[in-house]
């Protein structure tokens, strides 16, 4: 194992590009989340520090090192430092495996836009999120408060609720690709034949499983303000709790790149070979990473969107969402995609799979739900 | 830095965190000492070159049933429910048994000499998910159906447990 080689240089240095791109998307998400619920409940927003209150997340990161860094009595010191620390260095590891681009050629060296290509990639990104339940749940017991340890122990069961789906979901898209690989994933997808349109069903049950396991609102349990003051950062101050609320807009923007790459062709976008005969392969596979980006930056608009539309679920209605509602939904998607395959016309059946289904929920609806009396 | 000192490094880390597991006061720690020992072992995997492996013990033990059990320790009152000592009898026994185990074992491995398997017969590729999964589906066929179907009975038998009867109370 060289140390030196231009490979390991090559790579460091894109996973720090990545990491700076990833840190600066979460600290903007933060401004634009606050415009974003400003526009739609018809306020102005964050609008002093800097033109358009640009600077507002400077003024934020300033404001949360300045506080006083407050650890409680009676409380586990280390692991209450550790817990905001794992929570950010599991929401910034899932990026390692994401394609953000096919390979560029400088300088006759070819380089791949992507921190690691293994043939597990997408079990990676799947070890790495349900590990990501371990910094909420030590951070909110070593507090030594009983709503902490409840919003703890809420995420907990909640994240292992929402993975069973999550893994079904991803298990129909295996069936297409065939493999584990991220990239493999997402060369299967090139020129327009986006995972998306043959896996609706399966990206509506990844995308709710994603809200569920980033602990967004309509799913945010674990910090539910009316029920648990803070939830598991009540006890968390300063730039502890800075990390905390960094950590969910870093997995937010990351969860988003993962679906761009499961449904929405990677870095393929319309006109990419029209690019690459214009102006070169390079510009075009640096153009698939702003798409890459701007398809995450998407998911991340469609994040708040929800957060500031929708209200919070009740922890049981929560529960049989997951168990009752998304699990069977997803092993019914598995079956109808494998039987697409099988006869092999995956479109149709993907379509006739859900016509097949509101059919089923309505006629469910008609015979066996009895309707209230208005 | 050659693979053998990453083994030896990965090999000592292994075992220390396993011994912290057993000898940390906290039961917390104890699992949280539980989850780098798999850490570790996931490690391990990776050397093997059996990656499928590695990233399946993270999710199954690290990711799940870890959790599970950090979940149910974080309900006890530690406090109140604090294991009383052992006895030095059951101190003495203990040792005992532990050394005549340690004793036997390394009889039996410096007894027989372990064949290290030969380099022309060595394939790369034989951790790697391709692999498995074909191996799985076509020489193991028949365990791996009968396994899925034990775990299908488990798993009903863990909700048929976890149902509220009716008439129960609601917590």
């Amino acid at each position: 194992m060289e140390l030196l080689s231009d490979l390991f240089l090559a790579k460091a240095a894109f996973i720090g590009i990545v990491f700076a791109i990833t840190l600066g998307v979460a600290a903007y998400s933060t401004y634009f989340e606050r415009k974003i619920a400003a526009f739609m409940q018809d306020r102005i927003g964050p609008d002093r520090a800097g033109p358009f209150g640009i600077l507002q997340p400077l003024a934020d990161a300033v404001k949360m090192f300045m506080k006083e860094d407050f650890i409680p009595a009676n409380s586990n010191k280390w692991l209450f430092i550790a817990g905001p620390c794992l929570s950010m260095l599991t929401a910034l590891m899932t990026s390692a495996v994401v394609p953000f681009g096919d390979t560029v050629t400088i300088g006759g060296t070819t380089f791949d836009l992507q921190g690691i290509d293994v043939n597990i990639g997408i079990l990676w990104v799947f070890g790495i999120v349900s590990l990501g339940v371990y910094g909420i749940l030590i951070g909110g017991w070593a507090s030594n408060n009983k709503y902490s340890l409840l919003g703890a122990i809420r995420a907990a069961s909640q994240n292992i609720s929402y993975e069973l789906a999550m893994g079904l979901a991803i298990i129909a898209i295996l069936l297409f690709t065939g493999s584990l690989s991220t990239k493999a994933i997402v060369e299967g997808q090139q020129n327009g034949h986006w995972n998306i349109f043959y896996q609706p069903l399966g990206f509506i049950i990844f995308l709710i499983c994603a809200f569920a396991e980033c602990n967004r609102t309509p799913f945010d349990l674990p910090e539910c303000e009316t029920e648990l003051i803070g939830g598991y950062h009540t006890e968390y101050s300063s730039m502890k709790l800075g990390f905390y609320l960094f950590a969910e807009y870093i997995n937010m923007f990351i969860s988003g790149a993962v679906m761009a790459t499961l449904y929405f062709g990677g870095y393929d976008y319309p006109g990419i070979d029209f690019v690459t005969a214009q102006f070169g392969n390079n510009v075009a596979v640096f153009v698939g990473m702003g798409a890459l980006i701007g398809k995450s930056l998407l998911f991340v608009f469609v994040f708040m969107w929800v957060r500031w539309t929708l209200p919070r679920f009740r922890y049981d209605q929560l529960m049989g969402l997951g168990w009752a509602g998304l699990i069977p939904l997803s092993m019914y998607n598995v079956v109808v995609t494998a039987f697409g395959i099988l006869i092999g016309k995956p479109f149709t059946a993907g379509v006739v799979g859900v016509i097949l289904l509101i059919v089923g929920l309505f006629v469910h609806d008609q015979l066996f739900v009895k309707k209230k009396i208005a | 830095m050659a693979i053998s000192n990453i083994w030896y490094f990965l090999s000592a880390l292994t075992l220390l965190s396993a011994l912290m597991v057993v000898l940390a006061k906290n039961p917390i720690h104890s699992v949280l000492y539980l989850v780098f020992t798999f850490f570790c072992i996931s490690g391990h995997y990776v050397l093997l070159n059996a990656q499928f492996l590695m990233a399946v013990n993270i999710i199954v033990y690290a990711g799940a049933i870890m959790v599970l059990f950090l979940f149910v320790i974080m309900m006890f009152d530690l406090k109140k429910n604090q294991p009383e000592s052992k006895s030095s009898l059951t101190k003495l026994a203990g040792s005992v048994v532990a050394g005549t185990l340690l004793v036997l074992f390394i009889a039996l491995l410096r007894k027989n000499t372990l064949q290290a398997p030969l380099e022309a017969n060595f394939k790369s590729q034989t951790g790697m998910v391709e692999t498995l999964g074909k191996l799985l589906y076509t020489e193991y066929l028949l365990p791996f159906e009968l396994i899925s179907i034990l775990f299908f009975v488990a798993m009903v038998g863990a909700v048929m447990l976890g149902k509220r009867e009716a008439g129960e109370r609601n917590f």
